[in-house]
């Protein structure tokens, strides 16, 4: 893993700064159904991280979908420790964007560089919503 | 967006985290959507209280809030009756977890009135050109529609931000270019009573989320508007409509005529009526008849009043309204409970888990016909409020359901 500094500009949705390992999605993500509140792994058979845990990682998405109840399912990951640590959309919505600032989860969009083709699984970037931008720490 | 400084205080947490979570989803969906800024809003009516469609996770969020709303502001339906959950085979259970977050909201300054047709209550009514934050969609698009007023559809922890803060973000419906009709419909028969249900339902799908500009042959009242309105916001996502020389934009307002026209036929509506569920089809019997949806209004309980007076239902019945409506029109309830039929306030068909007990619904609403089957896995009928009236009648001996 190679130490670098990239920062790439993005939109502030939910404010905060974390750092973590990426967690890198095609598909979009319906909190309500396709993610166990209890444990953070998705449990969504069709689902491109089917068996994956979201805890603790930066999950990059394209956007939310599903029931508004998804909001409130963010917040319960949250109070049971298991919730992403920062959120990369291409482009939020509502559902992920009202979820994410009541739990507290940093989360951005419209990075100027798009994540699917400078992020790989496993890359460590900090997010910083209040300045509006991501940072490569480790690719 | 612009933010006076008033708010740019809230923001950065200087009224408490309540606050300042309440303006930063706010500015987030205002950031979304391309608002220039925040306006004071008159009230709100908040989504997100039956413990059936939010469970713990949402009674959690809300539980821990702190603080109290800036605007009149009432709930969405619950998920039972808050008196009388015991007749409708809730558990107590589910009725501890629901009274747990009413009274959450209740420490929040709520007024605890769980109703989706808040335009009927004392002191929160709507004129032209108020904005609001409601979130039921049958409310919003009679606030839009019928009544002028401006709002989004908001989700229920926005509507309650805006609630916290006073305020909503200006963006869509709050601006009246947003307002202008996107598509027509042309209805080439009369309509009366629930074939306005009918329509809205049949329609839905097409219009989806555009606003729609209604030519109808004949004039709609107001629980007809209603009932259009509550099913277009189910089948589609119709947030506002206009009908052309009826509702308040059409008449204020000066917008030409969209190209892409729909046309709707008698025989369409007809076959909204004429439409069986498998199960009907297999010979199951109707074995509950649910009305008020959206929750009636003071003409619909008395004209149900009027249909039952002297019967003898043979089958559950639920006549869904809002406890205030309910308390002002004691005689209507009456009667209408004398039959055996059940007033059932603060709840509905769709959002109580007590309708997942029947093999077989009967409605009067295009919204209940949209939603029950899927929601509450109970197959549906669609007919008249007079045709379900008198599915309700059969096996009671008392088989006319034109109060004869």
């Amino acid at each position: 893993m190679a130490m670098v500094t990239k920062r790439i500009p993005c939109r502030s949705i939910a404010r905060g700064v974390a750092q973590g390992k990426v967690l890198i999605s095609h598909d979009a993500i319906s909190f309500l159904g396709n993610v166990d509140p209890k444990t953070g792994i998705i449990v969504e058979r069709e689902h491109d991280l089917y068996g994956r845990s979201i805890k603790d990682r930066v999950l990059v998405f394209p956007h939310g979908k599903g029931s508004t109840v998804g909001s409130y399912v963010l917040y319960q990951l949250s109070k049971n420790g298991v919730a992403p640590s920062a959120m990369i959309n291409i482009e939020s919505e509502p559902i992920v964007a009202v979820g994410a600032i009541i739990s507290g989860i940093p989360l951005v969009d419209r990075m100027e560089t798009n994540p699917y083709e400078m992020l790989e699984d496993g890359a460590i970037v900090k997010i910083d919503s209040q300045n509006g931008y991501v940072e490569v720490l480790y690719e | 967006m612009y933010l006076t400084k008033e708010e740019e205080r809230t923001l950065s947490g200087e009224d408490g985290e309540t606050l300042q979570k309440a303006i930063e989803i706010l500015v987030a969906l205002g950031d979304i959507y391309g608002a220039d800024r925040l306006i004071p809003i008159k009230s709100a009516q908040i989504a997100g209280v039956s413990y059936k469609t939010i469970g713990d996770a949402g009674l959690e969020w809300i539980s821990d809030l702190e603080g109290k709303v800036k605007v009149p502001s009432i709930l969405n339906p619950a998920g039972m009756d808050l008196v009388r959950w015991n007749e409708m085979g809730i558990t107590p259970k589910f009725s501890q977890k629901q009274q747990k977050i009413i009274a959450a909201y209740e420490k929040l300054g709520v007024t605890p009135k769980c109703t989706c047709t808040p335009y009927y209550l004392d002191n929160f009514t709507l004129g032209y050109g108020d904005h609001v934050a409601w979130s039921e969609s049958s409310a919003i698009s009679y606030a839009n529609s019928v009544l002028g007023a401006r709002t989004n559809r908001e989700g229920g922890p926005s509507a309650l931000s805006a609630a916290l803060i006073g305020k909503t973000a200006n963006f869509g419906y709050h601006l009246e270019e947003k307002r202008k009709p996107s598509v027509s419909v042309t209805v080439e028969c009369n309509l009366s009573g629930s074939d306005y249900a009918a329509l809205g339902y049949l329609i839905g799908g097409d219009v989806g989320s555009r606003v729609p500009l209604f030519f109808l042959q004949n004039e709609p009242e107001g629980d007809e508007l209603k009932a259009l309105g509550a099913a277009m916001a189910a089948s589609g996502a119709v947030a506002l409509y206009h009908v052309d020389g009826v509702t308040p934009d059409a008449r204020k307002m000066t917008f030409g005529k969209p190209d892409e026209n729909i046309i709707i036929e008698e025989k369409q509506i007809r076959g909204v009526y004429d439409r069986m569920p498998d199960e009907a089809k297999r010979g199951a019997d109707v074995d509950m008849v649910a009305l008020g949806c959206p929750h009636c209004s003071a003409d619909e309980l008395a004209h149900i009043a009027r249909l039952l007076d002297k019967k003898r239902v043979g089958k559950d019945v639920w006549v869904c309204t809002s406890r205030e409506v309910a308390e002002h029109y004691p005689q209507f309830v009456d009667k209408i409970e004398r039959s055996g039929a059940l007033v059932v306030c603060d709840t509905c068909m769709v959002v109580s888990p007590a309708s997942e007990n029947y093999k077989l619904m009967m409605v009067n609403s295009g919204k209940a016909l949209a939603y029950v089957p899927g929601m509450c896995k109970v197959p549906a009928r669609f007919g008249s409020i007079e045709d379900c009236i008198k599915e309700a009648l059969k096996g009671s001996g008392d088989t006319d359901g034109n109060g004869n």
